[in-house]
């Protein structure tokens, strides 16, 4: 089956960035496909390059960006939700006349038509949040 | 592209937190994807929609009259859970008018609200084939 | 079509949980997940809710949330099953329709 995934808030602050990764991780052991992980609202968050969680925690932003390359994912991000919460591309920074950009490897931003797109084209679509 | 049932399901008020807001925004992109798409007002969701909607004290922007623009996009399915706005204090009365004009009916003007009781939200919702809850 | 509902809340902090009862039909699933594994157990103020839930829902709380924190197998709801992240996969494809009471 092919799944789309909705995450609505930031890492650590909720378990929903967990739940997500480890349920994407048991999709994929089960030999589904993953066919986009959406971050929405707070969720963009999880796409930061500039996180130094304690070291002996779960590193979620990196865990998401590793699991992103090891399996080709689509990992995207809200546009306009990143735009209110300062996750940035070089593309994005520049344009903004920003002097910095954020994003991890693995993730790249979008318009919210992707989410539509997603549920669309997906047999599954499964929303974590608050 | 396929057309699915598409639910979006809101359960929060407004203002205290964005998802009135963001969800909104999901909604009206949905609407160039030519989909089946109805909105579910349930529990604190129905505050989403009052009217006389005055945000000035609190320095936030008043989005609520962008609710008036869904039946612009064909989005005319909103359904208002009674119990939830009777636990509430709340009437229809109390909510905006949202209204759509039906091209296969002489542009009449028609309500895109559709008060609904628990069960029959339930029926709704078990209809669907996508349900974003926010 | 049958729904599986997926709880993340406890019934004791918020209504999503008590909602989502209200609104699952007859054959749906429940899965309760997060801080709303708390609702899996026996003798608590919301216990007869999920029992009443068993007589025409199947009930799962995700195995990994109720030993987070510290509650033991032993003490949940006769009927209520565990399951486990496959489980959790398994259970979104059986069920036709994925809906999370947030």
């Amino acid at each position: 089956m092919k799944f789309t995934l909705m995450i609505n808030e930031g890492p650590y602050q909720h378990q929903s960035s967990d739940t997500a990764l480890q349920f994407a991780r048991a999709v994929l052991e089960k030999g589904h496909e993953i066919y986009r992980v959406f971050f929405y609202h707070d969720g963009v968050n999880n796409g930061t390059r500039l996180s130094v969680p304690p070291q002996d925690d779960r590193q979620l932003q990196k865990e998401w960006s590793e699991l992103s390359k090891a399996h080709d994912l689509d990992l995207v991000i809200c546009i306009a939700a990143a735009q209110r919460r300062g996750l940035m591309n070089a593309d994005e920074a520049k344009r903004q006349g920003l002097d910095a950009d954020n994003i991890i490897e693995g993730f790249h931003i979008s318009g919210l038509g992707q989410l539509i797109e997603g549920s669309i084209q997906s047999d599954r679509t499964i929303v974590f949040g608050d | 592209m396929a057309t699915k049932k598409f639910m979006f399901v809101n359960r929060k008020a407004p203002y205290g937190t964005i998802y009135a807001l963001e969800s909104l925004e999901v909604v009206l992109i949905s609407a160039a994807f030519d989909q089946e798409v109805s909105l579910a007002f349930i529990d604190d969701g129905v505050y989403q929609i009052t009217k006389g909607q005055d945000t000035t004290g609190i320095g936030q922007k008043n989005f609520s009259k962008a609710y008036q623009a869904l039946g612009d996009y064909d989005i005319n399915k909103l359904y208002v859970e009674k119990e939830s706005l009777e636990e509430r204090g709340l009437t229809l009365d109390d909510l905006m008018e949202l209204t759509w004009e039906d091209e296969d009916d002489d542009y009449a003007e028609k309500p895109s609200i559709h008060l609904v009781d628990r069960a029959a939200m339930s029926g709704l919702m078990a209809d669907q084939e996508v349900v974003i809850s926010f | 079509m049958a729904m599986l509902h997926i709880v993340n809340k406890s019934p004791f902090e918020r209504n999503a949980f008590e909602s989502c009862l209200n609104h699952a039909s007859a054959g749906d699933a429940i899965l309760m997940i997060e801080d709303a594994a708390v609702g899996a157990i026996t003798k608590t103020a919301f216990a007869a809710k999920v029992e009443a839930a068993l007589q025409d829902k199947s009930v799962y709380v995700l195995s990994g949330d109720l030993a987070a924190r510290g509650l033991s197998e032993d003490r949940i709801i006769s009927g209520v099953e565990t399951v486990d992240y496959a489980g959790f996969v398994d259970l979104t494809v059986n069920n036709d329709t994925t809906q999370s009471w947030l």
